[in-house]
């Protein structure tokens, strides 16, 4: 059910183009906030557009900077966070000091600071994204290492000359794969939770881009006048992030790996 | 247990530190002057220079980090960019509408959380423990301006019992006031009852499966008796820990809730702070956030030290 519902909106997203009836921009109608007509399946918003077009151009751009910061975070986060754990000393320090105070902020005022210094842009925000996740995923990937190093298969490429970049990608990675595939989800949920958030804020995708958060901070106020038009964006949001945490759930238990909580969230 | 309190102690004061000397760099360092941001790029030379000049830009980082320090001890925490007020004056008018709806917040979801908690730990793998923990996870997924809406529009629009825009006034009875911020107070407990609960059902059943337990089991300790008189103390602290750090999580939640219904809170303050660039407002509504949850933090950790013999008797 749950990989039902991802597929479908990484279908949506790819072909959106071809599947949006309007364009996002365009303003299908006169009146705002219209609710179902003949042309527009899920009505209009408050400027007029077609809903559904914009749910799915919006599906787009979120999953897709979602997914940009993801994989930014998880590049640099388990590159960094095994070479901390199989290479002690100092650079374990200065990286592990690193990560922990950047992580005595709550991330979403990491984000407002950084972003109330530097101004919002789409890079911005998803550097921003990569840069929160990637101190969590440091923390696991170090973490696993640091069990995966003291494993006899560790020891033994060490002492038949193998370089550190053999260890980390041949030795470590693999057997550390399944928590790190977890892992991948819960913090592509993340992302796509907190780009939206900030999208709603109004410090994220800028209008007249069409990003699901932005959707329903433009839609808020027609939700007074009985349109659903804010419900939907922030349902699709929902349903994305419901089905990826309980396929990663079903894995968890499935593979029994255990991540500890306090890594996770 | 002195020697390890006051090394706690220590590591936050040294925490608030690391976090003001970031705060202050983010928003002073990164690209993009202040001066000409506040008067756009096609503002002439000299009023930019002369916008530097007010604001103490010339002065080098490390002077004006001093400055800023040294005001945020004593309350002076300068001045607004965007509408010339005193900041102080402005965190006054907002703060405790904040306090406010996180101390109900936390009134509530505290109890319904570590109860939830704790029962579906006592019937861990069972059908209802699995539903609660498939149900708190499909809450946690769910944005809080989802909820926020989906209860505005229940509660506000179609059944019309409840205000959708909190209408905070100093003269309002108790009453009023309460179901005033009825919906944001739901929304936050929301988020932080499904975390909560399903913390507190983790530390208990990490303390169920020790050998202790297993013992009293033996003996024929009755059932609610293990729960309350052997589990319960050993699980108190790291269960302590887990309400600290949600109430934490309520600090990062109520950015979101205040600006979904307009309500007149700090968090709201700030946002539109970030909005406007108004970076000394951002600053200090950050400084204060980020120093109380790095206090949250600390308070549990000297509490679960307090809460723990073991920790107690070392020297």
């Amino acid at each position: 059910m749950s990989i039902l519902i991802i597929m479908f909106w990484i279908l949506v997203a790819v072909f959106a183009p071809a599947l949006a009836p309007f364009d996002k921009a365009d303003m299908v109608s006169f009146e705002s906030f219209k609710l179902v007509e003949e042309a527009s399946f899920l009505g209009t918003d408050y400027l007029g557009r077609d809903v559904l077009s914009r749910i799915i151009y919006g599906a787009r751009m979120t999953l897709g900077m979602a997914l940009i910061a993801t994989l930014i975070s998880f590049t640099t986060g388990i590159i960094l966070g095994f070479a901390a754990a199989i290479s002690p000393g100092w650079t374990d320090q200065i990286l592990s000091r690193i990560v922990d105070a950047i992580m005595a902020f709550p991330s979403i005022m990491l984000a407002l600071i950084i972003i109330g210094g530097v101004g919002t842009s789409l890079p911005v925000v998803i550097l921003t994204v990569a840069l929160i996740d990637a101190t969590r995923v440091f923390r696991l990937s170090r973490a696993l290492a640091l069990d995966a190093s003291v494993m006899d298969y560790v020891t033994v490429a060490r002492v038949r000359g193998e370089g550190v970049n053999w260890i980390m990608f041949h030795e470590i990675l693999p057997n550390t794969i399944a928590p790190l595939a977890a892992e991948l989800g819960v913090r592509y949920t993340f992302a796509i939770l907190f780009i939206s958030s900030l999208s709603f804020l109004g410090l994220g995708v800028q209008p007249p881009g069409a990003d699901w958060g932005v959707m329903v901070k433009e839609n808020l106020q027609g939700l007074l006048y009985g349109s659903p038009a804010a419900l939907i964006p922030a349902a699709c949001i929902g349903s994305m992030s419901v089905a990826v945490n309980l396929l990663v759930d079903w894995f968890l238990h499935r593979s029994s790996t255990m991540i500890p909580e306090e890594l996770m969230g | 247990m002195p020697l390890l309190i006051v090394r706690r102690l220590a590591l936050g004061i040294f925490t608030m530190w690391i976090v003001s000397l970031l705060v202050f760099a983010s928003t002073e360092i990164l690209p993009g002057d202040v001066a000409e941001s506040i008067l756009g790029k096609e503002a002439p030379d000299e009023q930019i220079t002369a916008m530097r000049e007010r604001l103490g830009l010339n002065d080098p980082a490390y002077l004006r980090y001093w400055n800023w320090l040294s005001g945020l001890f004593v309350g002076d925490l300068g001045v607004s960019l965007g509408s010339g007020r005193e900041i102080s004056e402005l965190i006054n008018d907002r703060i405790w509408n904040t306090v406010r709806l996180a101390a109900v917040t936390s009134i509530i979801a505290v109890p319904l959380a570590v109860t939830l908690g704790l029962v579906s730990a006592m019937r861990a793998g069972t059908v209802m423990d699995r539903s609660i923990s498939i149900g708190t996870l499909c809450m946690m997924s769910l944005p809080e301006f989802f909820v926020a809406t989906l209860l505005v529009f229940v509660f506000a629009v179609q059944l019309r019992w409840l205000p959708a825009v909190p209408n905070v006034r100093p003269d309002q009875s108790l009453w009023s006031s309460l179901t005033s911020i009825a919906l944001p107070v739901m929304t936050l407990t929301f988020g932080v009852l499904a975390h909560m609960a399903r913390m507190t059902r983790n530390a208990v059943i990490n303390v169920l499966s020790s050998a202790y337990i297993e013992m009293a089991l033996l003996k024929g300790v009755l059932n609610w008796r293990i729960i309350l008189f052997h589990a319960f103390p050993n699980a108190l602290s790291p269960i302590i820990n887990v309400i600290a750090l949600n109430l934490a999580y309520l600090v990062a939640g109520v950015v979101i809730v205040e600006t979904a219904f307009g309500y007149p809170g700090l968090a709201r303050l700030m946002v539109e702070a970030v909005g406007t660039r108004d970076i000394p407002l951002v600053q200090a509504c950050g400084m204060i956030f980020c120093a109380t949850y790095v206090l949250l933090n600390l308070f549990a950790d000297v509490l679960s030290i307090l809460s723990n013999p073991r920790l107690r008797t070392q020297k």
